[in-house]
């Protein structure tokens, strides 16, 4: 293998691989067989067309369509996000402007500090990185955020009868939820290289980056993934934990 | 004019009805018993006075006004509420009763804070205590120091004592009568007929959501 550089011939040989998986499912009658040649197609053609179209706005190198992408990863992050949280009002709403304050933030002060450049080819993937990283840590915040305000109603309950305003009574449930959306990526950096030799280094490795190039990406993931999961847990949960409660500031 | 006044007050959950058509007046100063079988709406009227939930029909009048124009953080300042099982916060017994100084940016009151804690037995050392050191009875006089820290005008108390011993139940009842001696208005949900009538001044008998009795004892 020379670089990223595969031939289609060799791609063909790989595929025999896909017909070892077959003939194990055959033989022990695992009856997988139509479920494997599904899935081996749909990803050799959701991958080629998802190639030719990153290849397309790749060589359009405009901004604005760049930026455009960004939003529609964003919305489809958010949408995907506030379905996790079911008891969450204007979830939608809440996760876009959440995704969109940390990776905005996080996209500001790579492109800034000259870490990466502002073209598709950069952007795109990085974008992706941490939009989807945003997207998980908001579905676990959600979750945390709806299961205690129902497991924890006295204790609410009883600092509203003592005279508090909504944040002070929320505010431990608030800080617990923001705590369970940024553990994984927490500890999955702890455990860096150590664990896991994630799949942005990986890729630069097999693409023939040496590994001491390619770590200096992958700690700039580290802290990008870092500030985007941070500020966008933070600011989902305390644009979210009002909708517990009515105007009445009684608990919902 | 009526401290309380529930006009023709329906409280629903859903489907379920829990309380239908209840008009009752409580005077300031009054020590009310809330008796009724499990289930009869008794919890529901407590937190509807101090506005945790707002009625669905009817409505309830503070000094003559209507409690849905009032602003309900000044109003559950005033009217407060002590659940069955207290809720401790925190680490230690200081976390709970600095909470209602930090909410009001104001810096603790050690002479009131030692003052109830004589009047409810605690030993004065007991602000440092860890709260999972305390004993159940401990954990409930914590929890009503906590809400008696700015003297509210009406202690609402549902079932406060029902997992105490005697011993403890007697301190209880005793600071509670203390308070209503000094003005506070008492609303005392229990299920313990003798509790009901030892000290109250009225019995207020709640039964399948309505009124079925109000006895003046005294």
């Amino acid at each position: 293998m020379n670089g990223a550089n595969i031939s289609i011939s060799s791609l063909m040989i790989a595929s025999l691989l896909v017909i070892v998986s077959l003939l194990f499912s055959y033989f022990q009658k695992l009856k997988l067989e139509k479920e494997t040649m599904i899935s081996v197609v749909r990803a050799v053609v959701q991958l080629i067309a998802v190639g030719y179209l990153l290849e397309f706005i790749f060589g359009l190198n405009n901004p604005a369509f760049t930026t455009l992408l960004v939003l529609i990863m964003m919305f489809n992050a958010a949408y995907n996000a506030s379905k996790r949280g079911k008891g969450i009002k204007n979830g939608l709403l809440i996760s876009f402007v959440s995704i969109a304050a940390g990776a905005g933030l996080t996209l500001c002060v790579l492109v800034l500090s000259g870490a990466i450049r502002y073209q598709p080819n950069q952007i795109v993937p990085i974008s992706g990185m941490i939009i989807s990283n945003a997207m998980v840590a908001l579905g676990l915040c959600y979750r945390q955020l709806s299961a205690d305000f129902k497991s924890r109603r006295d204790e609410v309950e009883t600092k509203l009868s003592l005279g508090a305003d909504v944040l002070p009574s929320s505010v431990e449930i608030i800080r617990d939820s923001i705590r369970t959306g940024m553990l994984p990526t927490i500890d999955s950096a702890k455990t860096l290289g150590i664990v896991s030799l994630p799949g942005m280094m990986t890729g630069l490795i097999l693409a023939g980056t040496s590994p001491v190039q390619a770590i200096r990406y992958q700690i700039m993931v580290t802290f990008m993934l870092l500030s985007t999961t941070a500020i966008s847990s933070f600011m989902a949960c305390y644009l979210s934990y009002r909708g517990f409660f009515n105007d009445r500031k009684q608990l919902i | 004019m009526a401290q309380i006044k529930f006009e023709n007050v329906s409280y629903r959950d859903g489907e379920n009805t829990i309380l239908r058509s209840l008009s009752v007046d409580i005077e300031q100063g009054d020590y009310v018993s809330v008796m009724g079988p499990s289930g009869s709406g008794k919890s529901t009227f407590l937190k509807l006075c101090c506005h945790l939930i707002s009625p669905t029909e009817g409505r309830i009048l503070l000094d003559g006004n209507d409690i849905m124009q009032q602003d309900p953080i000044a109003l559950r300042k005033k009217i407060c509420y002590c659940f069955q099982t207290p809720v401790l916060f925190g680490d230690t017994v200081e976390d709970n009763l600095l909470f209602p100084y930090s909410i009001r940016k104001q810096n603790p009151d050690r002479e009131q804070i030692d003052s109830l804690f004589s009047k409810f037995h605690m030993p004065p050392d007991s602000m440092k205590h860890e709260i999972k050191t305390l004993s159940g009875g401990e954990k409930q006089r914590i929890a009503l120091i906590r809400t008696l820290l700015f003297r509210p005008e009406v202690l609402l108390l549902d079932e406060v004592t029902s997992a105490l011993d005697v011993d403890n139940t007697l301190i209880v009842e005793n600071a509670v009568k203390a308070m209503n001696q000094e003005g506070i208005t008492v609303l005392w949900v229990t299920h313990n007929p003798e509790q009901g009538r030892k000290y109250a001044d009225k019995l207020l008998t709640i039964e399948g959501g309505k009124i079925a009795a109000l006895e003046v004892l005294r």
